[in-house]
């Protein structure tokens, strides 16, 4: 609430003066940055009406949260427009909101950095979220809470741009619970369904782990630079301890928000939300969160060469992992969730590289953002015309059905393959070569990450052909509907198709633009820095040997699941197929590792209050009570027996009196 | 009475020791009086315990005169065993003899706690006598120089005249309570002669004498039932007691006779008239479903009516 | 003879009519034990004033007897009360104390 009336007292004022481009003095463009706070205040301010005034938005909540969204994003555009038309060195903009914390020490303005790698991330949140939230009024007409959809995903967008606007890691941690908020709450969206509930709080549990990395961060920050600003923290030339203290903890944060290795494992049930939700949250936006974290924290990982290892290595593992779970999955939006975590597994490889792949992890990041959101809106688009089927072994043959799904599905999955010139193509393959340029002279790094790069490439284009050619080519073996009726597949309408075409669109030809004339480098170069190194082989190599490992994949693809008869049921399978089905044990290495000893501990805490605490307390009071049971028994009721007690008091009595006095 | 006399000769020689009389009084009372507290603490019944008090206070008023003090020993004689006990066996007639007078002991372990207890304090007390030493008897001669009463009455009515008084007040005060204590309050209307009286004649029972049995010149026996005054026998003539164990004479043998007699061989048919109009004017229970007996068909035929009685059936059962 | 044998005797007495009122159940000789009680004192209190030639013992024994007549009126008018509602003169069966 503080700072929502913050936001709001800036948007009222709007003092010219508050607008601080970073040591610059024409304010030439101030009017149009005040726009920034109305990015996130607009759709919260909607989350907020559609949250309060309940059903009576239901037939028109949508509209508004569509308006909502489409309003940051044209705000978002203006200000793009007008830091364009900025000098490349004054593109940093501080918009101050006023005394958030202060507290001894501890003086924090809640403020709004707007610069080149913020903006990338607010254009493409409020662009792809925009033509996510078109696509829902369709995807969810039939669902009576779509108001309430609707709402949640404006408070995400709202708490996603927190995200990335912050100015410093307090407020971006605000924003960063937020879009946890809104995870939970659009993963549990049908929550009457206890499975979909149970993944719900899975993913929930499993962000709080990284957040407390993010809060032991801020921590760190704060004791060692006594602010948690961007602007002191990022200019504090740490100690090599302290940044890779503070580095490890925000990997640790990145990994839980971007499902990295190994906090992975709430990704894949996190598609039980709807699938607008999983294209917008859990493919574009949020989980891409941990590579802006890195990114955004390029000169502590700078300073820290061991945590910058580390990030390479999750990175490398996460991305295998997702390859080869994603070979195993035969539900269509499992295999997409873990190709999103083997896509975001490059982005982390690159941005530990440091500035040679900070640049790269973020144009991955937006291409990504394009094919992975246009798959996962093909993936609704299909359970729409197949009653909700979401196994691919019951798909085939359905491209002849819905030919726009189908061609912006292929966009996609040529983007994802790397095939020039998607766009993939450039960003996919800029990491791999700089993941080949040895890192502080040792060239067993570049072999080894830049193979498993490689590696990845291969595996990537062989799940997401099979993936592609399992639904829409080969034969069909469509199941019969749930109310036992013929599958009749067919074109979703054009509400879902338009955002589908324009992401296919950003998918074909996203990459070609923005790398073209090396223009992303040089917009977001004054932000991360950028360096050049010299791969261990020479480029042309390793394009053709990406290119090379692509097209074994997509052959080998080819030959299992488009010419040849897929079967209904699923085989039997190897080893590493059967352990990539349960997502390589990772729930079971979860349970074993974490849940029962955790148990055990809770178990034995709880022993040790009863036994322990209780114990004494009860065991205190039972002290009388067991006095009061055996006196008890003295008093029988029977006159005789108080009798007979007087009396040997009496006999006892004169014994004493006689022994006294003799 | 040799005690009593012979108590001031000695009482001056030896001023309060006892006199050999006196001694073998002792000697012969003391375990009598013993033997019978043991009877009380053993009696199983109440009464038998109640003697043995009695027993013991008796013994004790002839040592309460045999130690100078006569006024006492009359008053234990009249108080305790004219009075209490007295009062205590119409208390045992009252209440009658229960369960409780059963020695199986049932609390557990009282029975070892009161011996050791009774033998403990005895031993106590014993020691605490014996252990103690006393100062040579000055004896009760000078106490009781005219006589014992008038020596008690000077105290009584003279330094202890308020404990006196207030003992009155208290003897006043548990006469009542125990009026108050035994008294009942009357919750139903009280049933006098009258109303036992209204109640029997409500129930429907026969409130003249009942006939007595054998009036016949042939059987004037009790288990001969008698007749009523329309010549039919009357079952409840015969005593109850016969009428239960079953020996009661065969009716249906008289009833065959009077029959005859009714059918007009003893008599001639006015007689026989005569009696028909009385029996239609006596009401007798049963006489409805019995016709007259003039009218039966068949003589020393079985009757109906005598076979339908209730004590003929039994006899044929 | 010395005059301690009657003080035994009434302590022998005493001791026999406290292990009756322990050991007996039925109120009445239980009652009885209490009366055997006061006599054996009564006993005592006439030695000691023949002991001690003073008339004063004897006094205090006249009105342990009235007292103790009064205390029997009350007492059996109590055991009757008892007996009344509960049939039954044992004083185990009066046992409201406990609970």
């Amino acid at each position: 609430m503080h700072t929502l009336t913050a936001f709001a007292a800036a948007l009222h004022t709007v003092p010219a003066a508050a607008i601080g481009p970073a040591g610059d003095t024409d304010l030439s463009g101030a009017g149009v940055y005040a726009l920034a706070p109305a990015l996130i205040v607009v759709p919260l301010l909607s989350a907020a009406v559609l949250l309060l005034l309940g059903r009576r938005t239901d037939r028109w909540g949508h509209w508004l949260g569509v308006l909502a969204s489409g309003a940051s994003f044209v705000a978002a555009a203006a200000v793009f427009l007008a830091m364009l038309g900025r000098p490349s060195d004054q593109r940093v903009i501080d918009v101050n909101l006023g005394d958030w914390i202060n507290a001894g020490a501890f003086d924090l303005h809640a403020g709004i950095r707007v610069d080149p790698l913020s903006m990338t991330f607010v254009l493409l949140v409020t662009f792809v979220g925009t033509l996510i939230h078109v696509y829902s009024v369709a995807y969810m007409e039939h669902d009576t809470d779509r108001r309430r959809f609707f709402a949640y995903l404006n408070l995400f967008v709202a708490a996603m741009l927190t995200l990335v606007l912050a100015n410093s890691y307090l407020l971006l941690f605000f924003g960063w619970e937020g879009v946890g908020l809104a995870s939970y709450l659009l993963i549990g969206f049908w929550n009457h369904n206890t499975p979909y509930a149970v993944a719900a709080k899975k993913a929930f549990v499993a962000n709080r782990v990284g957040d407390v990395g993010l809060v032991i961060a801020l921590g760190l920050m704060f004791s060692h630079f006594g602010s948690v600003s961007f602007a002191t923290v990022l200019n504090a030339h740490p100690s090599e301890g302290v940044a890779t203290a503070i580095g490890l903890m925000l990997l640790l944060a990145a990994c839980g928000k971007s499902a990295q290795f190994p906090l992975q494992s709430w990704l894949g049930d996190a598609m039980a939300g709807p699938t607008p939700v999983s294209a917008l949250i859990h493919a574009a936006t949020m989980v891409t969160a941990g590579v802006y974290l890195i990114v955004r924290s390029a000169p502590i990982f700078n300073a820290a060469p061991d945590a910058q290892l580390v990030v390479v290595v999750v990175g490398a593992i996460t991305l295998l992992f997702g390859a080869i779970v994603g070979c195993a999955k035969d539900d269509i939006k499992k295999a997409l969730a873990a190709s999103t975590m083997s896509q975001i597994g490059y982005m982390i490889l690159a941005a530990g590289l440091g500035p040679i792949g900070y640049v790269f992890a973020i144009f991955h990041l937006v291409t990504h953002g394009f094919f992975k959101a246009g798959m996962f809106l093909g993936a609704g688009s299909v359970m729409h015309g197949m009653d909700d089927q979401v196994d691919m072994r019951n798909f085939g043959g359905l491209g002849r059905y819905m030919k726009i799904t189908y061609f912006t599905f292929m966009a996609g999955w040529l983007a994802i393959l790397g095939i020039p010139p998607f766009s993939g193509y450039f960003s996919k393959d800029k990491i791999i070569e700089a993941a080949f340029v040895p890192q502080n002279g040792e060239d067993w790094r570049a072999w080894v990450f830049g193979g498993v790069a490689l590696i990845g490439a291969g595996i990537t284009a062989f799940y997401m052909s099979r993936l592609f050619f399992m639904t829409f080519e080969g034969q069909k073996r469509w199941s019969k509907k749930r109310d036992g009726g013929d599958q009749h597949p067919h074109e979703a309408p054009r509400l879902m198709t338009w955002p589908m075409i324009v992401l296919a669109f950003g998918s074909v030809f996203a990459g070609m633009i923005l790398a073209s004339g090396s223009r992303f480098v040089d917009w977001l170069e004054p932000v991360t820095g950028h360096t050049e190194g010299d791969p261990v082989l020479p480029t042309w190599v390793l394009i053709a040997l990406t290119l090379a490992a692509v097209v074994v994949g997509l052959v080998l693809a080819w030959r299992r699941y488009a010419i040849s008869t897929v079967p209904v049921v699923p085989p039997v399978g190897t080893l590493l197929t059967r352990a990539a089905r349960v997502d390589l044990y990772q729930d079971s290495v979860n349970n074993g590792l974490l849940v029962e000893p955790g148990k055990h501990l809770t178990r034995s805490l709880v022993y040790a209050d009863r036994a322990g605490v209780d114990g004494t307390v009860v065991g205190i009071s039972r002290l009388p009570v067991g006095i009061g049971e055996v006196t008890r028994k003295i008093q029988t009721g029977f006159v005789r027996s108080y009798a007979a007690s007087m009396l040997v008091g009496l006999v006892v009595l004169v014994v004493v009196v006689l022994a006294v006095q003799s | 009475m040799s005690a009593l006399a012979a108590g001031p000769v000695l009482a001056t020689l030896h001023a309060g020791q006892a006199s050999t009389g006196e001694a073998i009084l002792f000697w012969v009372l003391a375990p009598i009086m013993v033997l019978a507290a043991l009877g009380l603490l053993l009696a199983r019944k109440a009464v038998h315990a109640a003697l043995a008090v009695i027993l013991v206070m008796i013994c004790l008023a002839f040592m309460y005169v045999a130690q100078d003090a006569v006024f006492l020993g009359v008053v234990q004689v009249v108080v305790y065993t004219g009075a209490i006990m007295m009062l205590f066996l119409f208390v045992l007639m009252l209440v009658g003899v229960d369960q409780s007078d059963s020695l199986v002991e049932t609390i557990r372990g009282q029975r070892w706690i009161g011996l050791l207890a009774g033998i403990g304090l005895a031993v106590v007390l014993a020691g605490v006598v014996g252990r103690a030493t006393f100062p040579p008897a000055t004896g009760l001669d000078s106490a009781n120089d005219p006589s014992n009463p008038e020596g008690l009455a000077r105290l009584v009515f003279g330094s202890y005249v308020f404990a006196f008084e207030a003992v009155g007040a208290l003897l006043v005060t548990a006469a009542l309570g125990a009026l108050v204590l035994t008294h009942r309050r009357r919750l139903t209307p009280r049933v006098g002669q009258r109303e036992l009286a209204d109640a029997r004649v409500k129930a429907g029972a026969v409130l003249t004498p009942l006939p007595a049995p054998g009036v016949y010149a042939r059987h004037n026996a009790m288990d001969v039932p008698a007749l009523g005054p329309d010549g039919r026998p009357l079952e409840h003539s015969v005593p109850r007691v016969l009428r239960v164990r079953g020996q009661q004479a065969d009716e249906r043998e008289y009833a065959a006779r009077i029959e005859r007699v009714l059918a007009g061989e003893w008599a001639g048919g006015e007689g026989s008239t005569a009696l028909a109009t009385t029996t239609e004017a006596v009401e007798t229970p049963g006489s409805d479903e019995n016709p007259p007996p003039h009218a039966r068909p068949d003589v020393g035929a079985p009757v109906p009516g005598a076979a339908t009685d209730k004590p003929a059936q039994e006899e044929q059962g | 003879m010395s005059l301690v044998n009657y003080l035994v005797l009434s302590a022998i007495l005493f001791s026999l009519g406290a292990t009756t009122v322990l050991l007996r159940r039925n109120a009445i000789i239980v009652f009885m034990g209490v009366e055997l009680m006061l006599n054996a004192s009564n006993l005592a209190l006439v030695t000691f004033s023949r002991m001690h030639g003073n008339l004063t013992g004897q006094v205090l024994a006249f009105f342990v007897m009235v007292v103790a007549a009064a205390e029997v009126v009350v007492g059996l008018a109590v055991i009757i009360a008892i007996f009344r509602t509960r049939k039954s003169a044992s004083v185990d069966d009066v046992n409201l104390l406990k609970s």
